[in-house]
């Protein structure tokens, strides 16, 4: 197994009083996509300065494709591209300009500046405006224009704060579209930091939930779920003619059916107390002689879990 | 150092900067008024109050209270020469520091106060450029465009006043040699005084319009060489530009290390 592309041990960063980054380790392999979830101030864009060698750590240590972001701070950012929470564009100038100042700060070979920003403005859909100043364009334009400067040199290490905070459905479906692109496709590998947890499901490898500066979890998104959503919504669909009959037997059993059970039409819609409590609640069914159609569990989701680690308050 | 990326942030902070009315506007018409509109108001000055018939006592009365010095400078003109030189090659010598401090100090708080408020400056910061890149390149760029624009504004003054002053004068007298050693010595340590102390200014201020006003302040020094040419405590010789450029440079050192210490990608970061 290859080493980590980014190690992280004992991490802390404190300001003040406060540890905006409190003990953290973890570790994220070549060519995934890593989520970093938690709510405003859980210390996602402090970890990126810190793994970026932008601020220095209190104590503890990172080491990004194998560089110590303490001491070499220069040679790490040389293979990292980050986008910011705000595209942090200058607006006074073109997208055309803007990428090639970054070429020249990343020290993309001078022979292929030029193709290398057309090249850039055509796989992000700018090239048409390519020539006017960023002030004028929409928000998702500027956040397509930052990732696009993020990727102007190529990194082996992307990391993006919030992608899609500012960004209509659309232009937000496009970014992850484009991150997944990056990842599976061309090997980068993406530490993404959001809180946009439906996103980070669908196309994150594994997630680090923080709080307060915390790693307060770590694991696939399903890993998350089963380990943190213990109860289980489950859909019921039995012969119509029983229906009464189920409806009956179900709110006679409290030790596996938590709550109300709702009716949709044939569809019987429950929580149960755990996915051990399936097996259990097919043999009380048959026992009953019902006829069961179908049963069907619903995947708990990152929502669940944040809101699981959080007591439900967040 | 990476110069290509030196150079690279110099070329960008011109061209966003030369965008900028705030920065702009006082580049174009402080040398208008001062170099070009001025030399001919003081070249005609003392034909026109001949003329109007108003006693030109004040000029003898302002020439009394002159160090001897410069009443030797002044030896060999008659008493409209005498004004017409006093106001064109050393009243204004002091004035034309102002040029230098200005424009170094309107860019420089462009260039880092500017970036904080634009929201460029974060992106930058999480480049592979160093801090000292970053440092020189931002010093450099307001430094070199003070200088270039202060030798520029020097040389258009040089030719206006030698033709304002033609009637009167009838050859060449300007640049004399505390002139140039103005320009070529006193010039650069200003500049360089006027952007060390902005980028001092710009670590705490929240935009350009803040550190321009709170750096202005650093203009202070040069009215004070000013009123003193005024009124006759001292007045700019060769010897006297020589030591002031050297005082200036050599705050600027002592400043330049403090600054160079206190400008921090970590700390930068941290004031966003």
């Amino acid at each position: 197994m290859t080493s980590p592309v980014i190690q992280i041990s004992s991490l802390t960063r404190r300001f003040g009083e406060k540890n905006a980054v409190d003990e953290l380790t973890l570790d994220v392999q070549a060519g995934e996509i890593f989520g970093f979830l938690g709510h405003n101030g859980a210390g996602k864009t402090t970890t990126v300065r810190l793994l970026n060698g932008v601020i220095e750590a209190t104590s503890g240590s990172a080491r990004v494709l194998g560089l110590d972001s303490r001491v070499d701070g220069s040679a790490l950012r040389a293979r990292t591209g980050v986008l910011t929470e705000t595209p942090s564009l200058d607006e006074r100038l073109t997208a055309r300009d803007n990428l090639a100042f970054y070429a020249e700060l990343y020290s993309v070979p001078r022979a292929n500046v030029k193709q290398r920003v057309e090249s850039i403005l055509q796989d992000f859909d700018l090239a048409d405006r390519a020539d006017e100043k960023v002030g004028g364009y929409s928000k998702g334009m500027k956040q397509r224009l930052a990732l696009a400067r993020s990727l102007i040199h190529k990194p082996d290490v992307l990391f993006l704060d919030e992608p899609t905070a500012a960004l209509d459905p659309v232009a937000a479906r496009y970014v992850n579209d484009l991150v997944e692109h990056l990842a599976r496709r061309e090997g980068c590998t993406v530490f993404l930091c959001t809180h946009n947890l439906v996103e980070a499901q669908r196309i994150c490898d594994r997630v680090a939930v923080m709080e307060h500066g915390k790693l307060v979890a770590l694991g696939t998104p399903s890993e998350l779920t089963r380990q943190y959503v213990k109860r289980l919504d489950v859909d019921l669909e039995v012969d119509p003619a029983q229906m009464e009959l189920a409806l009956q037997t179900l709110q006679s059993i409290p030790q596996l059916v938590i709550g109300s059970v709702k009716q949709e039409k044939d569809i019987l819609t429950m929580t149960l107390s755990g996915r051990e409590a399936i097996p259990e609640l097919v043999s009380v069914l048959h026992q009953k002689g019902l006829r069961i159609y179908r049963l069907a569990p619903q995947e708990a989701n990152l929502e669940e879990v944040y809101f699981a680690l959080n007591g439900g308050t967040q | 150092m990476n110069t290509r990326a030196i150079t690279a942030i110099v070329r960008k902070d011109l061209k966003v900067a030369m965008q900028n009315k705030g920065v702009v506007l006082p580049i174009i018409i402080l040398p208008l008024i001062l170099f070009i509109i001025f030399p001919w108001i003081m070249a005609y000055a003392p034909q026109m109050a001949s003329a109007s018939g108003a006693p030109v006592n004040n000029v003898d009365e302002l020439l009394k209270r002159m160090p001897a010095g410069l009443l030797d400078e002044l030896d060999g003109y008659n008493e409209e020469q005498q004004m017409v030189v006093f106001s064109l090659v050393y009243m204004l010598a002091p004035m034309f520091l102002i040029m230098p401090l200005m424009v170094s100090s309107v860019f420089a708080a462009d260039s880092f106060a500017g970036e904080k408020e634009r929201k460029t400056l974060e992106a930058l910061l999480y480049t592979p450029t160093t801090d000292r890149e970053l440092f020189v390149a931002k010093l450099a760029g307001a430094w070199i465009t003070a200088v270039s624009v202060a030798l520029l504004s020097f040389i258009v003054y040089a030719v206006m006043v030698n033709a304002a002053a033609w009637q009167s004068i009838g050859h060449i007298f300007f640049p004399n040699w505390m002139w140039i050693v103005l320009v070529l010595w006193v010039t650069p340590a200003v500049a360089g005084l006027g952007l060390v102390v902005m980028v001092f200014v710009s670590v705490r201020a929240q935009g350009f319009q803040d550190a321009y006003q709170t750096g202005g302040l650093v203009v202070l020094p040069v009215l004070a060489l000013m009123i003193g040419q005024i009124s006759g405590v001292m007045y700019f010789s060769l010897g006297v530009v020589l030591f002031v450029g050297l005082i200036v440079w050599l705050i600027d050192a002592v400043l330049l290390w403090f600054a160079s210490k206190s400008f921090r990608r970590g700390e930068l970061m941290t004031r966003l």
